[in-house]
């Protein structure tokens, strides 16, 4: 059972769909679904029967007998019943511990493939999707979400389908006995129904409230618990409590209420019934007292009514639980059927030598040259030398329809050059990486690799070819080796120490309490935003690509440390074509040429002497006079 | 455990306490409801008394109208009492949290703080619910049916005492089994989250390098172990199923069957037979609820322990030796022998041996590698980290002697990852100052070079500001951070590389007002920019928690290898 969390009634938008899709889910494990309702059904029979015979163990096994001293064949059929009802009864119980680890098994099946499907989709998706969705709103997929299909699954649709069964089987049962003591029920049920309706109404009412006092001092406390080390540097604690008291009351004002409400139906549901039940008793015994009805039918009777209730206050107490799960099932297949990223690029990525002939040759193994593989028409293949040559024609972009981040950009970078980007944030910088790696989509313009347009370029073959090192940097939970192995599964032990060594972190990480076997957790959240961004730098030096990308990668790095990388990057960059983002001055230097951006064009281009004598706007930013932000 | 949590119920102890109570009434008026059926039975329609059938048909609706009542008074009461209990909780967290020293804050991640705020405080709310009324019902049902049982059939009790303690060897077996796989089922549910927050966060990082399939497979090790561990733990749990309703269908034959007998002999009524199967249906309803509800309450242990992890957490930093009414006297501050190491693991000491003096009003330049304590350094000054070895003087006086408001009073500071609130920039300028006027603020924002920018908004002043002030740039956001430093009047100001994302001529502005207005005042900056500390009155030059030089611009040029290849690698080329 996972950590249990309150739920927001809401209604789902289409019920019917969700609830299809779900039972599609249900019955992949079909025989075993099947015989899960079989074994429903068989153990609510069971209960059912059992109480039926109620009537005929009292009416012919002990009425006859009262007052006589029965001899064994007297006790014959009194005998025979009460061993009936063992063996139903036996029967019952075990269809139900039958279906209930029957149904441990299903949902657990369940959920992990609901949680497999939701995540491969989410590895699929475009990045743009991650922009306009939160990570916070993402996960509460995977926890808020799936929690409470987990709920509904494991309470709600089977209990589901053994209150029907019940209910249908009780109703059916109490008819047979008495169709006047049903309709006293039936009057009952209804006047239940009617204050229910009530109650859930006003219930949603305050768990919506509930909810957005519940949001506002959860909001509070998020934002201070980060600025934690703020609120102590101003001595703000006081002032901070005093807040937090005062939404704290709010909530708890809301969520008491709330609570009541969704709390009350227990008692009430299941009080009502006993007065339902003492109805029944005195309108059965007047019916009896009039010969209307026999002992026998009236016990049998007054255990139904009994019986009858107890579905519907389970179900009016998941009722709630039932409509968020539908919602959030809702919400979970809406992103596993959310269009993936679209990829029709044929040309692939391999190994190659060269033959005997001087051609290149496809090869499984590492060779350090990597080719370009064209398919032709007639079902040879072209190979094309991976150079890194980068050519971008007339490029626009915007992320937004009426918003032009790029507009007509066209550059080209030479195999082996490096090509820097300088301008303001929002000025297109980190687009233009983006559009190489096919983050996005070029809407207008073309983009040329080795030659090759590289919307025909399989994706991940494009994305192998270019390594990224982002001014954010994200480390996994894992040893420090693993996380720069994350650069490339299958290299070595040494190959690591080289790359290591090669972005500067090897001094630091042979100081970590276990070298290389350090265990990173929290994102890095034991290193330094400078040291993780070594390591991340490591990381795309053992991918070892033909292009490298590096986006404010030593923005955290200070100046000393960074002139040691240097020589370290220089070699990494020797042959690759770079691409370099930076926002101090001193790192883009040495480059081949300067791009400098501004509002999503490129407004001076040349290497650094040509732009210092320019004195335009690079010169501007070189001797401080402009602010970049 | 429970005692460190009771004092939260305190404030609404009278409700905790009405709420059972209240139940139990319900629950005895519950238990007249078979005895009463039994008598409508046995006397009205064996009599064929109809005034005597009415008569207790009336009595048995009252009995239930009384126990709606009290079950609504339950309700009522026992989610002021729960609702309570949570909020205070919440609060004894948070105001904990507001006591953290940075070394406290650094051993919780602020995901897993948040998390006890919101996830375990109402994983508690619910369970301290459950307790008010599953636990008070099953026992009161189990004793009082049984009692009544005994007083109408003394012969057929007996089932009831066998089945009784049966049932609680089972059901106390199951959940002692199922606690631990169950804790064990929460900690893989965690590590499951845990990999999903990961790469959410990183997907850039996982769509560069092509790793979808191997994150694929790492997220299907993770569920899967979570699925095998979750059938573990609820394999156990449906148990409960058949040891119930066995039990509950055992004692309905036994009943039926011993029953009969007495029936028959004419020692008993068949409305009391009756009578006993309604109760044996009565109190095991009360169990079933009562076994789920207790699974409720041992998965709600974890989250109990994970707050009072928070709540016993010793604060390191408090007033203990301070003097009441010391206050800091000037801005002189003077290291004497001081070391640091973060925690007592750590190999090494982060700070080694400093010494170092710097009179009132002067200004500290810092500056070093990544790495080599330029923060630490300075934190130590606020005291917002104790010094492990040696001693730290501000004013004279030890940083101890000083309580906490009076010294970080004196003490400034703009820390490197700075933070801005939701609210208005002028909110945000004010925590510097609560009682300044709005002149104040202008003048203060003016020193920083934020008045331009801030005016230039339409709302000025009155911009309402995102969490973490995220529609403002980074130098803008660090612009405000000083003028909100500046309005606390500080007698030492302390910048954390303040002015990293400022151009290099607005940081020049900045430190010019510093220079002309804020004379007085000691002014420690941390730069990796040469330019933003060339100018000041002496420079530390800061190696591997050592200090490698000490002196003007000038003088380290000549002196300190590391500066000058720091000033080289800047400086070279610029006209």
């Amino acid at each position: 059972m996972p950590p249990m969390r309150h739920q927001i009634p809401q209604k789902p938008k289409d019920f019917g769909r969700t609830i299809r899709r779900i039972v599609t889910y249900l019955f992949r494990q079909k025989w075993l679904m099947l015989t899960a309702i079989l074994l429903v059904l068989v153990s609510s029979g069971a209960t059912i029967f059992g109480t039926y015979m109620l009537r005929p163990l009292i009416n012919r096994g002990i009425v006859p007998l009262i007052g006589t001293e029965p001899t064994l064949a007297d006790l014959r059929p009194l005998i025979l019943m009460i061993g009936l009802v063992a063996a139903v009864y036996l029967c019952g119980a075990l269809a139900n511990f039958a279906y209930n680890r029957i149904m441990v098994t299903i949902s657990n099946h369940i959920l992990k493939a609901v949680r497999m499907d939701l995540f491969g989709r989410l590895q699929e998706l475009p990045i743009h999707y991650f922009d306009v969705h939160t990570h916070g709103e993402l996960m509460s997929r995977f926890t808020n979400d799936v929690d409470t299909l987990r709920n509904a699954i494991n309470t709600g649709f089977v209990q589901f389908i053994s209150s029907s069964v019940s209910v249908a089987g009780t109703f059916v049962m109490m008819l047979v006995l008495s169709p006047l003591l049903t309709l006293l029920v039936m009057a009952m049920v209804a006047v239940i129904l009617l204050i229910l309706s009530q109650i859930g109404k006003r219930s949603r009412r305050q768990f919506r409230l509930r909810q957005a006092a519940l949001g506002r001092v959860n909001g509070f406390m998020e934002e201070h618990v980060v600025g934690q080390k703020v609120v102590k540097v101003f001595r703000h604690e006081r002032a901070t409590k005093a807040e937090f008291d005062a939404l704290n009351e709010e909530l708890r004002e809301v969520a008491t209420a709330a609570n009541a409400y969704g709390m009350m139906m227990m008692p009430l549901v299941g009080n009502l019934s006993y007065i339902n039940y003492a109805v029944v008793a005195s309108a059965g015994a007047t019916l009896c007292i009039f010969g209307q009805l026999d002992i026998g039918t009236v016990g049998a009777f007054l255990q139904y009514s009994r019986s009858f209730f107890q579905p519907i206050t389970q179900v009016s107490q998941e009722f709630n639980t039932i409509l968020s799960a539908l919602a959030g099932a809702e919400r979970i297949f809406e992103v596993i059927d959310t269009e993936p990223e679209r990829d029709e690029g044929t040309v692939t990525l391999v190994h190659t030598t060269t033959g005997a002939d001087g051609q290149l040759q496809e090869c499984a193994h590492r060779t350090g040259r990597w080719a370009w593989k064209q398919p032709q028409p007639d079902g040879s293949a072209r190979y094309v030398p991976v150079r890194g040559h980068v050519v971008l024609d007339k490029v626009d972009f915007a992320y937004e329809p009426d918003h032009p981040v790029l507009r007509q950009v066209s550059l080209y970078a030479k195999p082996g050059q490096k090509i820097a980007f300088v301008g303001s944030t929002g000025a297109g910088k980190t687009t233009i990486t983006n559009l190489l790696n096919r983050f996005y989509e070029v809407p207008a313009g073309k983009i040329f690799y080795d030659g090759i347009d590289i919307t025909a370029i399989r994706k991940d073959d494009l994305r192998r070819s270019l390594a990224m090192v982002l001014q954010d940097t994200h480390l996994f939970t894992g040893t420090v080796r693993e996380n720069i192995r994350y650069g490339r599964l299958d290299a070595t032990d040494e190959e690591i120490v080289e790359a290591a060594k090669l972005a500067n972190a090897h001094p630091f990480i042979e100081h970590l309490p276990h070298g290389y076997d350090t265990l990173l957790t929290d994102d890095g959240a034991n290193l330094s935003q400078g040291q993780r961004q070594l390591l991340s730098i490591a990381r795309a030096a053992v991918a070892n690509p033909p292009v490298l990308i590096l986006d404010e990668a030593t923005s955290s790095v200070d100046t000393r440390t960074e002139a040691l990388i240097e020589q370290g990057m220089d070699s990494l960059m020797a042959g690759r074509t770079t691409f370099v983002i930076a926002h101090r001055l001193s790192t883009v230097r040495n480059a081949n040429a300067i791009l400098v951006l501004e509002h999503g064009e490129i407004i001076e281009r040349g290497d650094h002497d040509d732009l210092i004598r320019q004195k335009g706007r690079y010169y501007q930013l070189y001797t401080g006079q402009f602010e970049l932000d | 455990m429970i005692r460190e949590i009771a004092k939260y119920m305190y404030k609404y102890r009278w409700y905790a306490v009405l709420a059972p109570l209240c139940v139990a009434g319900e629950v005895l008026f519950e238990i007249l409801i078979p005895r009463l059926m039994a008598a409508i039975v046995d006397v009205g329609i064996a009599n064929t008394d109809l005034d005597y059938v009415l008569r207790t048909g009336g009595l048995m609706v009252l009995a239930a109208v009384c126990a709606l009542i009290l079950g609504l008074l339950a309700v009522r009461f026992s989610s002021k009492a729960s609702m309570g209990f949570g909020a205070e909780l919440r609060r004894g967290i948070f105001y904990k949290i507001q006591d953290f020293s940075f070394k406290n804050i650094d051993r919780f991640s602020v995901a897993s703080l948040v998390t006890r705020l919101t996830a375990d405080v109402s994983n508690c709310e619910r369970a301290s619910m459950l307790l008010m009324r599953m636990l008070t019902r099953s026992p009161v049902m189990l004793v009082s049916a049984t009692l009544m049982a005994a007083s109408i059939n003394g012969e057929l009790v007996w089932v009831f005492l066998v089945a009784i303690p049966v049932l609680a060897v089972a059901l106390g077996l199951l959940i002692t089994l199922s606690f631990p796989r169950f804790m064990r089922m929460l900690r893989k549910y965690d590590r499951m989250n845990a990999t999903v927050q990961e790469n959410l966060a990183a997907i850039r990082v996982v769509k560069s390098f092509v790793r979808e399939g191997y994150e694929r497979e790492k997220f299907d090790r993770a569920t899967e172990e979570l699925v095998d561990t979750s059938i573990q733990a609820e394999g156990i749990i449906v148990f409960n199923w058949p040891i119930l309703n066995i039990t509950m269908y055992s004692c309905i034959v036994a009943i039926l069957w011993f029953g009969s007998q007495l029936t028959i002999g004419g020692q008993m009524l068949t409305g009391e037979l009756l009578s006993f199967v309604g109760y044996v249906t009565q109190i095991l309803t009360s169990l079933m609820m009562l076994s789920m509800g207790l699974i409720g309450i041992v998965t709600s242990k974890a989250s109990l322990e994970r707050i009072i992890e928070v709540l016993g957490e010793k604060v390191d930093i408090t007033d203990e030796q301070a003097d009441p009414a010391l206050t800091v006297p000037d801005g002189g501050i003077e290291f004497r022998h001081v070391s640091f190491r973060y925690s007592g693991e750590a190999k090494e000491d982060t700070l080694k041996d400093i010494n170092l003096s710097i009179r009132p009003g002067e200004t500290i330049g810092i500056i070093g590698g990544t790495g080599s304590a330029k923060t630490t350094l300075v934190q130590l000054i606020p005291r917002l980290y104790e010094v492990s070895e040696g001693e730290l003087r501000v004013g004279g006086h030890d940083v101890r002697d000083y309580t906490l408001d009076a010294l970080r009073g004196a003490v400034s500071m703009v820390l490197q990852k700075n933070v801005l609130f939701s609210g208005t920039i002028e909110e945000n300028l004010r925590w510097g100052d609560p009682n300044a006027t709005h002149e104040q603020i202008v003048e203060a924002a003016k020193k920083a070079q934020a008045d331009a920018f801030i005016t230039s908004f339409p709302d000025g002043y009155n911009t309402v500001l995102g969490q973490g002030g995220v529609n403002l740039s980074g130098g803008q956001k660090q612009r405000l951070c000083i003028a909100r430093a500046l309005l606390a009047h500080p007698k030492i100001l302390i910048l954390d590389d303040s002015t990293s994302a400022v151009d290099t001529a607005t940081d020049a502005k900045i430190r010019e007002a510093f220079q002309s207005e804020l004379g007085h005042v000691t002014t420690l900056i941390i730069a990796q920019r040469i330019t933003s500390v060339m100018d000041a009155d002496r420079i530390v030059v800061l190696d591997d928690g050592r200090i490698d030089g000490v002196g003007s611009n000038e003088e380290l040029l000549r002196t300190n290898a590391i500066y000058r290849d720091v000033y080289e690698s800047q400086q070279k080329g610029v006209a």
